[in-house]
């Protein structure tokens, strides 16, 4: 018996949105390899409590993992964990959304367990052939991996997310293992930038701030309140994170996060090809800059010639006459 | 300190990407070549490491001849020697490159490995994670930061990861990825420059190497994506405003 694996993203004791879109394309995979039943492993700090969370979803079953030695993630120690799991049940392919947990832990994994790994899917087309960005998404390519078990990173917004099912998912706790590491490899602190706002990967509207704001105080002067007008998340350009005008976590683009809402505001922001890599899905993408030639304009819906500076603080204004309308 | 590096050579990232009719490659005629720029911060962190604690950086790269070039600016850079490992043609699959980086970081030796958190054409990010498990050390990903503690012989490091920033502590030796604000990257000099065609860059072959290229993942072919359409510019924020209400419907 073996099957398809998705591998559940446990952050600080709560489930990623995007391990649902996992799901989604795990079943999706299922359908492709003319397999019915996807299963789902969960690790780490109350993996029994997420695992009977994720029971609703349409899986066959939900296996949790919980012991001191992967409390906290590290790499060593999870690839550790779940080869020592896939000893006693394999699987033909893990599958798992991109985020800074799947992207660090799978090409580990994939070769402890001799396997072969695919990254940023966007497409499935057959269970060894996908498609997938290359060169910050200036060309779609389609890959072929060979190798067992397949690990698959995918793109959550290329997938939708899971549905509920009828009936709950039968939950089997496993392990423990034993793990042992033969060098250090610990755990030391997290530092989480804590928002009240929607996260930035799961809102249905983002501002995104650039270059264009000047400073930090610009940044927090100007976008913050246009995002709390639309209910939107925050986002930022590579040059508006180096500059220190608002955390690493912010950033959208080739290296940061990959967004689509329905409504994207990009505020003084160019349009650079890497950061299109991470937005331009957005249903509608609405561009503010000084520069008309600015690239932005090129994939904007809505684009507005104007000094940001003024244009926010007016738009905020007509967004709450809307509101209040 | 034993500290090596790694250097991939890929297109300029601010270069536009044109896929060939074929649909087989990409057109390289005119086109720029660099160093990964996640490795070009990972070399300015290995030189920054032994400034500080004295030692050796050898730069690797994987590639063809013209491969040459990138090591050789990372000599530029200050580096001491390189290993240029000659692959021809398609070679682009992460279990072969980590496994050719692999055998040279054995005969080398090393107390740390840095590399680029992801390489900006494949944009696979996989090579570093496959080398630390061949390697049999650990390994941190998307550094921002690296306190080497040479006395006990371990790094803290700090990580980009989602929701903030993690920090790991690895013994050596051991693999750091760089991501972009580890550091900002120099300059070659000219002096640099000078130095560096006298440095050497050892080559050496897949085949000398033992290593096999079957790969695991290949890329069949390639095409652009569809261009999204843009729009239109408004001409004030009221007009703007009202079209994501009555036109957009997304407010
Ligand atoms: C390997 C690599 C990876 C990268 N990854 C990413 C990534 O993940 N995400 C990312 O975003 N970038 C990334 N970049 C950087 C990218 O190439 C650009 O440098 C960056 O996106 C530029 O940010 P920006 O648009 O804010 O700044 P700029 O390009 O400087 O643009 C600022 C804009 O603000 C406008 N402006 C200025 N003042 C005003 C005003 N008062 N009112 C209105 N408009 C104004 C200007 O007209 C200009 O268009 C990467 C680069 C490399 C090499
Ligand atoms: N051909 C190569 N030569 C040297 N280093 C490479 C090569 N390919 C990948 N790497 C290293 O591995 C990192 C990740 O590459 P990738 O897995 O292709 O995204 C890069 O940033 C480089 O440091």
């Amino acid at each position: 018996m073996a099957g398809i694996l998705v591998v559940a993203e446990n952050y600080e004791g709560r489930l990623r949105s995007a391990t649902f879109h996992a799901v989604q394309a795990a079943l999706d995979y299922a359908k492709v390899k003319g397999e019915s039943d996807v299963f789902a492993l969960v690790l780490g700090t109350d993996a029994s409590k997420l695992a009977r969370e994720l029971a609703l979803y349409p899986l066959a079953e939900v296996f949790c993992l919980e012991q001191p030695e992967i409390a906290h993630y590290t790499a060593e120690a999870y690839s550790e964990a779940i080869s020592k799991f896939l000893e006693s049940r394999p699987f033909d392919a893990l599958i798992g959304a991109s985020s800074t947990f799947v992207k660090d832990l799978f090409p580990r994994l994939a070769e402890r367990l001799g396997g072969g790994m695919v990254n940023e899917v966007l497409e499935i087309l057959a269970p060894d052939r996908f498609k997938r960005p290359m060169f910050a998404g200036s060309v779609i390519a389609t890959v072929r991996l060979e190798g067992d078990p397949k690990l698959i990173t995918i793109r959550p917004t290329a997938f939708d997310t899971a549905p509920k099912a009828q009936e709950g998912a039968k939950v089997t706790p496993v392990g423990p293992f034993a793990i042992s590491l033969p060098f250090t490899a610990e755990f030391v602190q997290f530092e989480e930038v804590k928002s009240e706002r929607p996260k930035l990967t799961e809102a249905k509207r983002v501002v995104s701030g650039g270059r264009g704001l000047k400073s930090a105080e610009g940044f927090h002067s100007t976008i913050e309140p246009l995002a709390d007008t639309l209910g939107a998340a925050i986002g930022a350009s590579r040059a508006a994170v180096d500059s220190g005008f608002c955390p690493n976590d912010y950033q959208v683009g080739q290296t940061g996060k990959v967004v689509a809402p329905d409504l994207y505001v990009a505020v003084g922001i160019s349009g650079a090809i890497q950061h299109l890599a991470g937005m331009k899905d957005s249903k509608v993408i609405v561009a503010v800059n000084k520069d008309e030639e600015a690239p932005i304009f090129e994939i904007a819906d809505y684009g507005l010639v104007a000094d940001l500076f003024k244009a926010v603080p007016e738009m905020i204004g007509e967004l709450k006459k809307v509101k209040s309308a | 300190m034993k500290l090596l590096v790694v250097a991939k050579r890929v297109p300029d990232p601010e270069a536009k990407i044109r896929v060939k009719p074929d649909g087989n490659s990409i057109v390289t005629e005119q086109l720029k070549f660099v160093i990964n720029p996640f490795d070009e911060i990972a070399v300015e962190e290995a030189l920054r490491i032994k400034e500080k604690l004295g030692g050796e950086v050898v730069v690797l790269s994987v590639g063809p001849a013209e491969a040459a070039e990138q090591v050789r600016t990372a000599l530029a850079m200050g580096a001491d020697r390189g290993v240029l490992i000659k692959a021809d043609g398609v070679c682009a699959d992460p279990g072969i490159i980590a496994r050719a980086l692999a055998e040279v970081a054995k005969q080398e030796g090393f107390d740390v490995l840095l590399m680029g958190k992801q390489a900006v054409d494949t944009d696979y990010g996989q090579t570093c994670g496959m080398l630390a498990q061949i390697l049999g050390v650990p390994y941190a990903a998307f550094a921002c930061k690296v306190e080497v503690e040479g006395e006990s012989k371990r790094l803290a490091v700090v990580r980009e990861v989602d929701g903030g920033l993690e920090t790991k502590l690895i013994g050596m030796p051991c693999i750091v990825t760089a991501d972009l604000r580890l550091n900002e990257p120099r300059y070659a000099s000219l002096p640099g420059i000078m130095k560096a065609k006298k440095k050497e860059i050892r080559q050496v072959s897949l085949e000398e190497l033992g290593v096999g290229v079957t790969p695991k993942l290949r890329v069949e072919s390639l095409e652009e994506p569809p261009k999204r359409q843009g729009g239109r510019k408004v001409g004030s924020v009221e007009e703007l405003v009202r079209a994501l209400h009555d036109e957009a419907k997304v407010i």
